[in-house]
C-alpha cells in the first residue's frame, strides 16, 4: 500500500538525481572549455533513467513505472526499495560528445552547446522539485483529509 | 548531495582563470620592457591547463599545469643612444604580442564568466532543493 503511495515520488527523485548527476557532467565540461585535448562528455538522460527505474520502464511515464514496480515486488506488505537505485547511473552510461567544430589543441567543448544544455538542465531539474512537491502536497492533503 | 562538487568544479576552473587573467597582466605590463644587464628581456608567459579529476573519476575539474616562456626572440630595434643598447647598438625589446594578450584576455574573461553562471545557477537550484516539501 505504502509503496503505491511513494512510488510516482520514488521515480521522480530517480529523476532529480539524474538530473544533478548531468548538471555536473556539464558543469566539468564548462570548466574544461579552455583545456587542450579534453573530450566533452554528456549522458543519455532517457537510458540512464531506464536503466535506473529497473528497465522496464519504457517512457517517462509513472504509470508505467508503477505497474513494473509491483509485479517485480509481488508480495503486500513489501516496500520496494528501487531495483536501480540511484548508484546506478554511476555506471559506464555517459558518452562523448560528438565534435561539431574540430580544434587544433583537441578540446571538444562546444561552449554555447553546453550552456544551452546546462540551462535546460537546470529547468529540467526544477521541474522535476515542483513535480516531488506537488505530489507530496496532494499526498498529505489526502491523508489529512481536510 | 551529488550537485555541491559542482562548487569545486567550477571553483577550480575559476582559479585557474584568473590565473591565467594574473599571467596576461604581467605580460602586458612587461610590453614595453626591454632587456636588462644580463641582455635577456621579458619573455611572455603563458599558463597550460590540465584536466584534474575532483572527487569520483566523472568529476573533471582544471588545474595549472605549468607556466610556460615563449621563446621566439625579442623585438630589436636600432637605438644606440639608449643605455640598454648592445655592442651594435640594439635594444632587445620583450616578446609580447599585445593584441594576442588582449584576445587571451578576453578570453579568460569570458571563461570565468561561465564559470560563476554556473555555480549560480547551481546554487539555486541547491537552495530551491532545500526548500523541497515546505
Amino acid at each position: 500500500m505504502l509503496d503505491k503511495l511513494t512510488n510516482s515520488l520514488d521515480f521522480h527523485s530517480k529523476a532529480l538525481v539524474l538530473r544533478a548527476d548531468r548538471q555536473r557532467l556539464i558543469a566539468s565540461n564548462i570548466a574544461n572549455a579552455d583545456t587542450p585535448g579534453y573530450a566533452a562528455r554528456d549522458m543519455s538522460f532517457a537510458d540512464a533513467m531506464r536503466s535506473a527505474t529497473g528497465g522496464s520502464a519504457s517512457g517517462s511515464s509513472p504509470l508505467a513505472m508503477r505497474t513494473s514496480a509491483s509485479t517485480a515486488t509481488g508480495g503486500a506488505g513489501h516496500i520496494a526499495l528501487g531495483a536501480g537505485s540511484a548508484s546506478g547511473a554511476d555506471g559506464g552510461d555517459r558518452g562523448y560528445v560528438v565534435q561539431t567544430q574540430p580544434t587544433l589543441d583537441g578540446n571538444s567543448v562546444d561552449l554555447d552547446r553546453e550552456r544551452a544544455a546546462f540551462a535546460d538542465n537546470a529547468v529540467r531539474y526544477e521541474a522535476t522539485l515542483r513535480f516531488i512537491n506537488g505530489q507530496s502536497k496532494t499526498m498529505l492533503a489526502a491523508i489529512q483529509g481536510q | 548531495m551529488s550537485m555541491f562538487s559542482i562548487f569545486g568544479i567550477s571553483g577550480s576552473a575559476v582559479s585557474a582563470q584568473s590565473q591565467r587573467l594574473n599571467v596576461v597582466a604581467s605580460n602586458l605590463a612587461n610590453v614595453d620592457a626591454v632587456a636588462g644587464p644580463d641582455g635577456q628581456a621579458y619573455k611572455a608567459r603563458q599558463v597550460v591547463f590540465q584536466t584534474v579529476a575532483y572527487g569520483n573519476a566523472n568529476d573533471a575539474g582544471v588545474r595549472i599545469d605549468a607556466v610556460t616562456e615563449n621563446q621566439t626572440p625579442g623585438r630589436r630595434v636600432h637605438e644606440p643612444a639608449s643605455p640598454a643598447a648592445d655592442a651594435e647598438g640594439y635594444v632587445t625589446h620583450s616578446n609580447v604580442n599585445p593584441v594576442e594578450e588582449m584576445v587571451n584576455m578576453i578570453s579568460a574573461s569570458r571563461s570565468y564568466q561561465n564559470n560563476i553562471e554556473v555555480m549560480n545557477t547551481a546554487k539555486s537550484l541547491l537552495l530551491k532543493t532545500l526548500q523541497l516539501g515546505q
